[in-house]
């Protein structure tokens, strides 16, 4: 027994050495361990890297880079009149990978799409709850139970989505990560054998990278998939090393264990760009770090009070010292890089005198309040406690003492929830589609006890983001949140702080990454040069 | 010997009981929602949120959710990840071996240095070995683990190129974990040059979990010894003529090894509490790190059933450290 199984284990590290004679090898020092590979039930960032950006495919894709969107498995669409109706043609051919563990016997087909909404919608479907406590966060925090009325087959390439009411985001909703479409062949057959878990654990799509093993918390492999529709990709074995230090991320990259990493330390990224076998690409961060106000408590109900506060804050020296220079004054709770961004807004000019005047113009005397801090550091905040510290200090040059309050990570979200929370609120958001309201409807009046921690309920900015909501016309709607930035601007319910910068460093001989404003790491379309 | 061991396995029942109802209020204890560590962010609605807790019970009072869990556990069942969705016991299986390995190497290290520089520090006491020792060893016990290990990976892996920054073995050896020791694996592989990438793997790792039990166990050793050596069937040995090889290794130090292997019992928490950082630094993947992550998601199923098991293997190893001092005093046995 033991001799066949050296014997085994020698066929097989021969067959598998053979096989990378020569092969293409890209490896990635991710920082998380994926909690599965289902592209559907997770929300971390590093999920979806490890699943659904590789191993799937969605009806339409995000561009490289952008958050415009292109056809992917549907090759073209139409959308009724009254905005209720999408009709998909899927692309023909498509096929689903084939490995150890499944040999799909027919090509992807409309009745796919209906099974990978379905499963996470009907409650009576096996599917729902096959991962014990599943929530389908996502699916359900994108409001799609309400949204969608039926999925209906029409024939075997086309596919009709009926909605209960018009959704302007739509279309990039069906590029995010939840929407990936999985093989209901493959379901079925688990469903048969009884090992519905395995749908999770041995992953099969139609994506540029077919899954080959994981061990957990330590690596994830895949290598090209031959058959994919958008062309085989030249990187033949892609490779993720989990590593959660980002210190010793960069001593990876360093030492060549591995070609690119996510999310360096501020601290670190000085060293990498001197590094002349590196390139430290970066880009401006689809986020916002903001401190919301309780605008239904006083004198934060009054507009002047809110301004002067913002008045007081020097944001530049944030961005210098917190931020380490990665990151830009926010002006807008929409950041630069969003089509509507509105660039005739002024930002309110750092002026304490001013503040102070205004503060006793509005009758506010020994104002003492709380600035909430969060626990932990966050893409669009690297460090909330040193933002607070900053921002005592720069109220106390105006007479306002500031206590700062922090609380364990989900219940300092929960606690700033309270319609009578004391004190300003920072927290930010890192936008999901590319849509502007994607963004805005985090102060909408719906939206108060969920993510609206300014508590804010202004008529005229959520008429403009009803508006928004109710065509599809980009120029009209761009017209639409120009304006009503102007309406956020002026009632200054938040103290908007930072877009924050995010850096990828690599090594020079990757070329076709491109940084994904959406945050996400993709490997189609990259390749290493000898 | 069969009632003195019987004595010791009826302390360990209601231990256990001790230890799992403390595992399973620790982690209620924690601030923070499991539920909503779950949603992250983009939060979840009232509605959702109402579902989600009925369905894993934790709306039930505590009482009945932990004698559900103790009668799951009773029946091998450590219940399933909040965060994976995949079960506890199948978890850590796949992973112990790796904190084993590393553990095992570790204290092999701080044994095979710790003993034999505690020895000699005591024989030559006051000299400049000894003081020197000493001082190195209260350095190693007061060493930050995490600065520690990152000094080692920037010198060693970063500044000469020795050893590898992090991982267990080289990304180029890719086959199926048969014992999930990646020694043997790696052996087994019959891959040319994976047993030594395993071994290179493991330098950094090892030596930076070794260090504070090391210098326990030095400083530990070191004491007993000079204990020993001042007792008077030590003299005696000394003055019949016998050379002082035989004083020190036969009489003094089978004598002084007691203390020191109730030592080295007790290091296996510190393993245990240095593998987290460890582990976390080396991207090792093991149990330490499993439970940090499942902390830090108050993903309670993980946290409530690795403590208990974790308890139950530091217990049995406390177990055969109590055997083996019967084994080496008899006196004990009659005690």
């Amino acid at each position: 027994m033991k001799t066949k199984l050296t014997f085994a284990a020698a066929l097989l590290a021969a067959t598998v050495m053979g096989g990378m004679a020569n092969a293409k090898q890209l490896v990635y020092c991710s920082e998380a361990s994926p909690a599965g590979f289902d592209p559907s039930p997770w929300s971390g960032g590093n999920d979806f890297d490890a699943s659904s950006r590789t191993i799937y495919s969605r009806l339409v894709e995000f561009d490289h880079g952008k958050t415009t969107i292109s056809p992917g498995l549907a090759e073209s669409w139409t959308v009724s009149d009254d905005g209720k109706e999408y009709t998909f043609k899927l692309r023909k051919g498509v096929k689903f990978q084939t490995t150890d563990w499944f040999t799909p016997t027919r090509d992807l087909n409309a009745e796919d799409v209906k099974f990978s909404f379905e499963r996470q919608w009907k409650k009576d479907s096996p599917w729902y709850s096959y991962l014990a406590g599943t929530g389908w966060e996502y699916f359900t925090g994108m409001g799609f139970p309400e949204l969608l009325k039926e999925i209906v087959v029409v024939d075997d390439n086309t596919v009709k989505f009926v909605l209960n009411k018009p959704e302007v985001a739509f279309l990039p909703d069906l590029g995010m990560d939840f929407s990936s479409i999985v093989s209901k062949e493959y379901a079925d057959q688990l469903e048969k054998a009884g090992t519905l878990a395995q749908f999770s654990q041995k992953p099969v799509g139609t994506g540029p990278y077919q899954f080959v093993d994981y061990q957990v918390d330590a690596v994830i492999r895949y290598q090209a998939w031959d058959g994919y529709f958008g062309g085989r990709q030249k990187i033949d074995d892609l490779i993720f090393a989990i590593t959660p230090d980002a210190a010793v991320r960069a001593q990876k990259l360093k030492a060549g264990e591995c070609d690119i990493m996510s999310y360096p330390a501020p601290a670190d990224i000085a060293g990498l760009q001197a590094d002349t076998n590196l390139n430290v690409a970066e880009q401006e961060g689809l986020n916002v770090g903001y401190m919301a106000y309780n605008t239904t408590v006083a004198p934060f109900d009054k507009v002047e009070v809110r301004k002067a506060l913002n008045m007081a804050v020097n944001k530049q020296a944030i961005i210098d010292a917190v931020y380490q220079g990665a990151g830009q004054v926010a002006v807008n709770p929409i950041p630069p890089t969003m089509w509507s961004y509105n660039k005739n807004i002024k930002d309110d000019p750092y002026d304490p005198e001013a503040a102070k005047k205004m503060l006793a113009d509005a009758g506010v005397k020994d104002l003492s309040m709380k600035i909430w801090a969060m626990p932990v550091s966050r893409p669009y905040n690297p460090g909330a406690q040193r933002v607070a510290e900053m921002i005592q200090a720069d109220y106390a040059k105006v007479g306002v003492k500031a206590e700062i309050v922090s609380y364990e990570w989900t219940e300092y979200r929960e606690r700033g929830k309270a319609k009578d929370r004391d004190g300003a609120f920072q927290l930010g958001w890192t936008g999901d589609n590319g849509d502007p309201d994607n963004f805005l409807f985090l102060l909408g009046c719906s939206a108060i006890g969920q993510s609206n921690y300014a508590i804010w309920c202004n008529k005229e900015f959520e008429d403009l983001l009803q508006a928004g909501k109710a065509t599809t016309d980009v120029a009209k709607r761009t017209e639409i949140y120009e304006k009503a930035q102007e309406v956020f601007k002026r009632e200054a319910p938040w103290l908007t702080i930072a877009h924050s910068k995010v850096f990828m460093p690599m090594n020079k001989k990757v070329v076709g990454f491109a940084m994904d404003p959406l945050g996400i790491h993709r490997f189609d379309g990259v390749d290493v040069t000898e | 010997m069969f009632r003195y061991l019987l004595h010791k396995l009826a302390l360990i029942v209601p231990t256990i009981f001790g230890i799992s109802l403390a595992a399973f209020a620790f982690v209620r204890l924690l601030p923070g929602d499991p539920i909503l560590a779950m949603a992250g962010e983009r939060g979840v609605s009232p509605e959702r949120y109402a579902e989600l807790i009925e369905r894993f019970g934790f709306n039930r009072p505590y009482i009945v959710q932990y004698y559900e869990y103790i009668s799951r556990v009773l029946g091998g069942d450590f219940g399933i990840s909040l965060s994976t969705k995949r079960p506890v016991f199948g978890e850590f299986m796949t992973l112990f071996p790796a904190t084993l390995e590393l553990a095992l190497v570790a204290m092999i290290i701080a044994i095979l240095i710790g003993i034999p520089a505690g020895i000699f520090a005591a024989v030559k006491r006051g000299s400049w070995f000894d003081q020197a020792t000493m001082g190195v060893a209260l350095t190693g016990y007061s060493m930050p683990i995490f600065w520690w290990g990152l000094l080692l990976i920037i010198f060693f892996s970063g500044y000469l190129g020795w050893t590898p920054v992090s991982g267990r073995i080289g990304l180029q050896f890719f086959f199926k974990p048969v014992t999930g020791f990646m020694l043997i694996d790696s052996l087994i592989s019959g891959r040319p040059g994976a047993f030594w990438s395993a071994v290179s793997h493991l330098i950094l790792p090892s030596i930076v979990l070794a260090t504070i039990p090391l210098a326990v166990i030095a400083r530990q050793t070191r004491s007993a010894m000079l204990e020993v050596l001042g007792e008077d069937y030590v003299r005696t040995a000394r003055a019949k003529g016998l050379s002082p090889r035989r004083v020190i290794g036969l009489h003094a130090f089978r004598n002084a090894l007691i203390p020191v292997i109730t030592t080295i019992g007790l290091q296996v928490g510190t393993l245990m509490a240095g593998a987290i950082l460890t582990e976390t630094i080396f991207s090792w993947p093991g149990i330490g790190k499993w439970m940090i992550d499942a902390i830090g998601k108050r993903d309670y199923a993980v946290v409530q059933s690795g403590l208990l098991i974790i308890a139950l293997i530091v217990m049995a190893v406390n177990l055969v450290v109590d055997v083996l001092y019967a084994v080496i005093n008899p006196r004990i046995r009659v005690q």
